[in-house]
């Protein structure tokens, strides 16, 4: 009984850090997007001879915005099935 | 694919993922050091010859006149490769061109190695009797980091081959902050010597985060997609109406989420190898550069 609300605790702390990790890395991923997305039209609407040029920058840049969200969601997805907290507490319950 | 579904069945859901995180691994020696995923090593070892392979036979058949289709697409990206590095790299660039085409090309190909269905090399190698094989290299944030480690030490070599080596250690000791007085350089040294090392150390350490992370990420999504395809095929084989529509309705859930991330992910595996390539064509230049 104790080491199931130990568990418990640990997993719905995990769960919320989860959340955390995916939800802000997403705002913040998509709001830097959705800024660069905007200039980028801009820039194409005032200069369209420089579209080429500017859309593989853009997609450069999209990849390295992205890039600090996807590391977050890999890191939440590891702990949501992988979790090495949880087995701490097991160890220590069984040692 | 029934199969599937029953070992799917079988395991809980997240047993079924855990199973295919898991490395084929060797040890030969003491401690978790001397571990070697061989799975990792051994499809990046054949993806690369293959690539390489391929590059050369087309190489060594080129002709100047009417080029097989073949051909024209080799030379389209190795065009594109060069006009990507001479944007970047002022210089000559008959080294760095090179550099940068292996790394994009091998990158892309190991990444591509996603586009095939996440059951399929545990399956072959299943049947084969081995456990756990993880097919995408790109995965393994081994393979990532040791590519990072190579164009660490390329940088090392740019900085050192375009300003000597006492260049080189007077530019870690005086940039970026720079001094007139002798004293005021001194006082300076130790500063610039420990920016100057975490710089060069962050460049390779998010170079390999960056692959690994959008890697390993879309191969958990696949992994999730898969579950959920396989959850369908199990309800479909209950009784019960409800049951058979819920599954039917998972099952093509996890159809179009499969095609919609698929085709998603053609777009990331790309960038990502290009981002990798582009971004150590950058910092070959910076190191070659002086402050």
């Amino acid at each position: 009984m104790e080491l199931t609300a130990l568990i418990a605790a640990v997993q719905s702390n995990t769960a919320l850090a989860i959340g955390i990790i995916i939800g802000l890395g997403a705002l913040g991923a998509c709001v830097g997007i959705g800024i660069m997305g905007s200039k980028f039209l801009e820039s194409a609407a005032r200069q369209p001879e420089l579209v080429p040029m500017l859309s593989g920058r853009m997609f450069l840049l999209a990849g390295l915005i992205d890039a600090a969200f996807i590391i977050g969601l890999a890191i939440a997805l590891f702990f949501a099935f992988a979790n090495p907290l949880l087995s701490a507490v097991q160890t220590a319950a069984g040692g | 694919m029934i199969r599937d579904f029953l070992r799917a069945a079988g395991d809980s859901p997240s047993e079924y993922v855990t199973h295919h995180l898991k490395h084929w691994q060797v040890s030969i020696g003491d401690g978790a050091f001397w571990t070697i995923n061989v799975d990792s090593l051994l499809v990046s070892v054949l993806v690369g010859v293959l690539t390489i392979g391929t590059f050369w036979l087309v190489g060594r058949r080129a002709t100047s006149g009417v080029p097989s289709k073949f051909q024209a697409f080799i030379e389209i990206v190795v065009g594109f490769i060069d006009t990507q590095v001479k944007d970047v790299f002022h210089g000559n660039r008959s080294f760095v061109a090179p550099i940068a085409l292996t790394i994009f090309t091998w990158v892309f190909m190991m990444n591509a190695l996603k586009m095939i269905p996440v059951d399929f090399f545990p399956g072959v190698a299943a049947s084969a009797g081995q456990e756990y094989f993880r097919a995408v290299p790109t995965t393994d944030l081994n393979i990532t980091a040791a590519m990072a480690l190579a164009v660490l030490l390329l940088m090392f070599a740019f900085a050192i081959s375009a300003k000597g080596v006492g260049g080189f250690g007077k530019e870690l000791l005086t940039a970026p902050f720079h001094a007139n007085g002798t004293l005021m350089k001194i006082v300076l040294a130790p500063f610039n010597l420990g920016l100057n090392i975490i710089e060069y150390l962050s460049k390779p350490v998010s170079l390999a985060m960056r692959l690994f992370g959008n890697m390993y990420a879309g191969e958990l999504v696949f992994l999730l997609i898969a579950l959920l395809g396989a959850a369908g095929g199990n309800m479909l084989m209950e009784a019960g109406f409800a049951a058979k529509a819920g599954g039917a309705l998972a099952f093509i859930g996890a159809v179009l989420a499969g095609a919609a991330w698929s085709i998603f992910h053609i777009l990331v595996i790309t960038l990502q190898a290009f981002i990798f390539m582009i971004l150590s064509v950058v910092y070959f230049s910076m190191s070659a550069e002086s402050h």
